[in-house]
């Protein structure tokens, strides 16, 4: 029988509030720390940050594109700096910027990314970032982290002001399960998470993702399938032993993610096993398209991305 | 300014124009019009204005230099070598496989350079990032934004200039280098950024119009922007593209391309010659 090591599902939440949150935080220990957004505070959440701290507070306007070159140049001059956006404009509509200006000369800019994937329902296709982690990812000296819940946002937030170089966090406007002990919870940047243990076949997910993973994994143990489940957190730099590990003892991976198939996690996961241990590596995420409007739940499942999907994408790639 | 100070930046600038040819001569590529054409303002930044320590080239309290018109790399390591960040020898190696001075600027590899720039139109955004910052350390340092005419095309330089003038960035100059061509042409037929000014003052900027080869003006205008308070000054250079170099002045096909083994040979007898007047 697998063994479960998560918390309990204690509340929902919005990991973009986390972030909110873990930037007053931040700030009390931080008097260097500004925040920059792009007319979008009430949405990203720093918003809860403006108010707690004005003066160290800049709305660049809608101008996502300048918001990146200004927290390139605060960066030059020592501050620790967090622009926050939706994914859509700071990891698209600001690619090049975010190239040039903040990883070229591997300044310390964080970007918060809120809105990401298909989970921002409504809106639609055009604020539906499925790319970003792609986008992130490809770029030399950048970090790139995913996180799955409320307490692990709020741990990042801290662990990346800590960590001098860019880095990317996306997180979310769904309020999702916080599962992970606020207690005992420890981030460890690059460390991926065992959350499940099995040798059946190994789930590795990243993000809102995470969750379902672990649903998935306890139907799949009532029907006799002992899974692995594996939280990443940080997509780049990858925790390559815990995937390499995962390949050996079980030989076959499924991956989750609010992303395109294409360039994200499961991109990731497999250019770790293909050069090491080469076994299957099935991606569960979005598909070669663009999403469309619709609550976000309904939408979700209608990709794919929930854990009745996960269990039966497991259970084909298992012959069962 | 008085006469000797004037012939020394005289000197100063001639010295940095052959290290504009020495530079693209031994890469065999590289932009020397726009260096050319921005010299003597840059010459007089890093001369005569700026608070710098080549000893101490991090300094935290310096004034800033974003080169955001990042091709003419050039100019300004030529500026830097004769200010003494780094060998004037080293000028030769411009691009090569081997050297650190790169086809364009970059933070942290050549001494001197306060941003890695080229990608046209994100210099003065990161120069509107240190302002802003600077403003919150009580304003101890100056941040100067170098663009091109041509540059003004970008959108991203207007969303900056918009940003500086709504947070009152008084310790931020930009300065134009207006010398009227670009890549594919005259700007006014490529796509006209005029009237440069009027566009400046719309967006809430002082504005001052100088000859940019004239170092009694590019001292006036710089003494002004100094005086402005709560706005940001944009100082537009009237320049000559090629500027000191006969053959390549007001020429377009001077943007982008090296001299031949000839053409340097009289370019830098034109410079020396003009050297030599200087100091005799």
């Amino acid at each position: 029988m697998g063994k479960d090591r998560y918390y309990r599902i204690m509340d929902k939440k919005a990991t973009r509030d986390s972030y909110g949150e873990a930037l007053v935080m931040l700030a009390e220990k931080r008097p260097d720390l500004i925040v920059l957004d792009a007319d979008l505070a009430a949405a990203t959440k720093t918003g809860i940050y403006k108010k707690a701290y004005p003066d160290r507070f800049f709305d660049c306007g809608i101008a996502e594109a300048d918001m990146m070159g200004v927290a390139a140049g605060i960066a030059t001059t020592g501050k620790l700096v967090f622009a926050s956006s939706f994914a859509m404009f700071a990891a698209g509509r600001a690619f090049e910027i975010v190239r040039n200006s903040i990883c070229y000369p591997h300044l310390n800019v964080k970007i918060g990314a809120t809105h990401a994937g298909i989970s921002v329902g409504e809106d639609g296709a055009s604020h539906q970032c499925n790319e970003d982690i792609a986008l992130m990812r490809v770029l030399p000296g950048m970090t790139v982290i995913n996180p799955a819940d409320d307490v692990e946002t709020k741990a990042a937030v801290l662990a990346m002001a800590d960590y001098v170089g860019p880095t990317y966090m996306r997180f979310g406007r769904l309020a999702i399960p916080t599962f992970n002990d606020p207690k005992t919870y420890k981030f460890e940047l690059g460390k991926g998470i065992e959350l499940r243990s099995g040798n059946d076949v190994a789930i590795i997910a990243t993000g809102l993702m995470v969750n379902e993973a672990i649903e998935a994994g306890k139907i799949l143990a009532e029907q006799g399938i002992n899974a692995r489940v594996i939280n990443i957190h940080t997509i780049k730099p990858i925790d390559r032993d815990i995937i390499i590990r995962a390949a050996k003892e079980t030989g076959k991976i499924i991956t989750v993610e609010e992303h395109s198939v294409i360039g994200g996690l499961g991109s990731a996961v497999s250019e770790v096993v293909t050069e090491t241990v080469p076994v299957p590596v099935i991606k569960i995420g979005v598909q070669d398209r663009f999403g469309h409007s619709g609550p976000a739940v309904p939408l979700l499942k209608e990709f794919g991305l929930c854990a009745d999907n996960i269990v039966k994408v497991t259970k084909e790639a298992l012959g069962k | 300014m008085d006469q000797l100070h004037k012939k020394q930046l005289e000197i100063n600038a001639a010295k940095v124009r052959l290290g504009i040819i020495e530079g693209v001569y031994g890469a065999k590529c590289g932009h020397p019009g726009g260096s050319l054409s921005v010299c003597d303002t840059l010459t007089y930044l890093y001369f005569n204005r700026m608070n710098i320590d080549p000893e101490n080239p991090s300094m935290p309290d310096r004034d800033r230099l974003v080169l955001s018109k990042g091709h003419t790399a050039p100019a300004l390591y030529s500026v830097l070598a004769n200010r003494g960040f780094f060998p004037v020898e080293d000028l030769k190696t411009l691009r090569h496989i081997d050297s650190y001075l790169q086809g364009h600027p970059v933070l942290g590899k050549i001494p001197g350079v306060d941003m890695s720039t080229g990608s046209l139109g994100q210099g003065i955004s990161a120069a509107c990032g240190m302002a802003l910052s600077g403003k919150l350390d009580n304003d101890i340092y100056r941040v100067y934004a170098v663009l091109g005419d041509g540059e003004l095309e970008e959108g991203l330089v207007w969303e900056a200039a918009m940003l500086a003038a709504h947070y009152q960035l008084d310790n931020l100059v930009a300065v134009v280098d207006n010398n009227g061509l670009q890549i594919d042409g005259k700007i006014s037929e490529v796509m006209s950024p005029y009237p440069i000014d009027e566009k400046f003052k719309a967006f809430g900027w002082h504005v001052i119009v100088i000859d940019g080869h004239d170092f009694d003006a590019i001292e006036k205008a710089f003494n002004e922007a100094e005086t402005v308070a709560n706005q940001p000054t944009a100082i537009i250079l009237k320049t000559t593209k090629g500027k000191g170099v006969s053959y390549m002045e007001n020429q377009v096909g001077w943007h982008g391309k090296a001299p031949n083994e000839e053409e340097y040979n009289t370019a830098i007898a034109e410079l020396k010659a003009k050297l030599d007047e200087l100091t005799k």
